[in-house]
């Protein structure tokens, strides 16, 4: 349970997808110009990480694995088996949610096949790739099926908070007086630039 | 139509400074500031992703006719990801620590949003061989913003330029000068990005909102 909480609250602050690893930057810059689509977006991706890092994980470990069902290593195939979950999912999801919430689906319905290529998505999967492996008293580690919805969870709700927080900056910035070349993308770079230094005041925390 | 008529040189000119991947059409933004803190592995990023492009965009083009539509991003990413595949082998056989420093960025290139972008606004409409030349543009506009970025990383980061320690050379230290640490960490990638998109549309106004 602890390594649980400490998983969650580092994957939100410390190795923020956004701050830390750069993940997810095309939808983060394009859909951050008001708060309403940005909560938006941030929840359809919580909502899509959590259930396609499990989902992974469990391929990951019981598949691909060389002490997986099939016995042979297949860890090369992981890449194309990844994205496919992933996608294969968003136009699951992309589905159900139509079917049954029109108006989520009105809210999310543009974000959703955006996600499939998020790379926050595609960069959390495969991160949680590489951790499998490392030994179980690191903070970052991801031991069981638990700690991988842990994770999701984590990275997920850390790109949501950076993005809600830039687009409120950003709608404030609406009425600030920036110089020509400025404006748009190269003041959004360095509101970024100057969120992430913020951001790794977080860095030695440890629980 | 020769094979470099006006129309396909447009294809291959524009993307490196007009509509560049990275400062303009604003795709791709994640793999070029996280591989940029040192020189090496930025150019072999540069050239993955220049490659990967090429490939996946004469593919699409050569079967555009027979994607059904609604399954048209689908197939895009497998296309994609069987090619990614194939670089990230190579590299881990042939450059094993610029794959290591590379680590989980070359499986991103699969959800590198130029990909997407070149595929379905490009090879999707277009013969194979503009296809071509449309992704060799825009690989390498993407590829000459991350060696900009990792030069003046690597160079006021950590004194060195591919690993030869220019700063010690030209006695940059004698006279006092620090390693800037900020320059390797995240903050840093962002606001150099921001002066290359600064001075771009200082000088090109057409480019300014």
């Amino acid at each position: 349970m602890e390594h649980f909480i400490s998983l969650l609250v580092r994957s939100v602050f410390v190795d923020n997808m956004v701050f830390a690893f750069f993940l997810g930057m095309c939808s983060y810059l394009a859909v951050s110009k008001s708060v309403k689509t940005a909560v938006g977006l941030g929840f359809a991706v919580i909502f899509v990480q959590v259930i396609t890092l499990p989902v992974n994980y469990l391929l990951q470990t019981k598949v691909l694995a060389a002490d997986g069902i099939l016995g042979v290593d297949l860890t090369f195939l992981a890449f194309i088996l990844f994205i496919a979950v992933i996608a294969g999912i968003v136009q699951l999801v992309e589905m159900i949610v139509e079917r049954f919430a029109p108006a989520l689906y009105n809210q999310l319905g543009i974000f959703l096949p955006l996600i499939a290529v998020n790379c926050a998505i595609m960069g959390g999967s495969l991160f949680m790739q590489q951790r499998i492996g490392l030994p179980a008293d690191n903070s970052q580690a991801i031991t069981c099926f638990g700690d991988s919805i842990a994770f999701a969870i984590g990275s997920g709700l850390g790109w949501m908070i950076a993005i809600v927080l830039f687009a409120a900056i950003r709608e404030k910035m609406e009425y600030c007086n920036i110089p020509k070349p400025l404006r748009g993308l190269g003041i959004a770079f360095i509101t970024v630039g100057l969120m992430a230094m913020a951001f790794m005041c977080f860095s030695g925390i440890k629980m | 139509m020769g094979l470099f008529s006006k129309k396909n040189k447009e294809a291959l000119n524009t993307p490196l400074f007009k509509e560049n991947p990275v400062t303009v059409q604003v795709l791709g933004i994640c793999s070029a500031l996280a591989v940029t803190s040192k020189l090496e592995p930025a150019i072999v990023m540069g050239l993955s992703v220049t490659i990967i492009v090429a490939m996946a965009n004469v593919i699409i083009s050569l079967i555009r006719n027979t994607i059904p539509m609604r399954i048209r991003i689908i197939v895009q990413l497998v296309v994609v990801a069987a090619l990614v595949t194939l670089v990230s082998e190579v590299l881990k056989a042939f450059a094993y620590d610029v794959s290591v420093q590379l680590s989980v960025y070359i499986g991103l290139i699969i959800t590198n949003c130029i990909l997407m972008g070149r595929l379905e606004a490009f090879a999707m409409q277009n013969k194979p061989w503009p296809s071509f030349l449309d992704g060799i543009g825009n690989g390498v506009g993407y590829a000459m913003i991350l060696v900009i970025v990792a030069f003046f990383r690597e160079l006021f980061g950590s004194g060195t330029l591919l690993n030869y320690p220019v700063l010690e050379k030209i006695g940059m230290y004698e006279i006092g000068y620090l390693n800037n640490g900020l320059m390797l960490m995240t903050p840093a990638a962002f606001i150099l990005i921001a002066c290359i998109v600064w001075y771009q549309r200082a000088k090109d106004k057409s480019l300014q909102e």
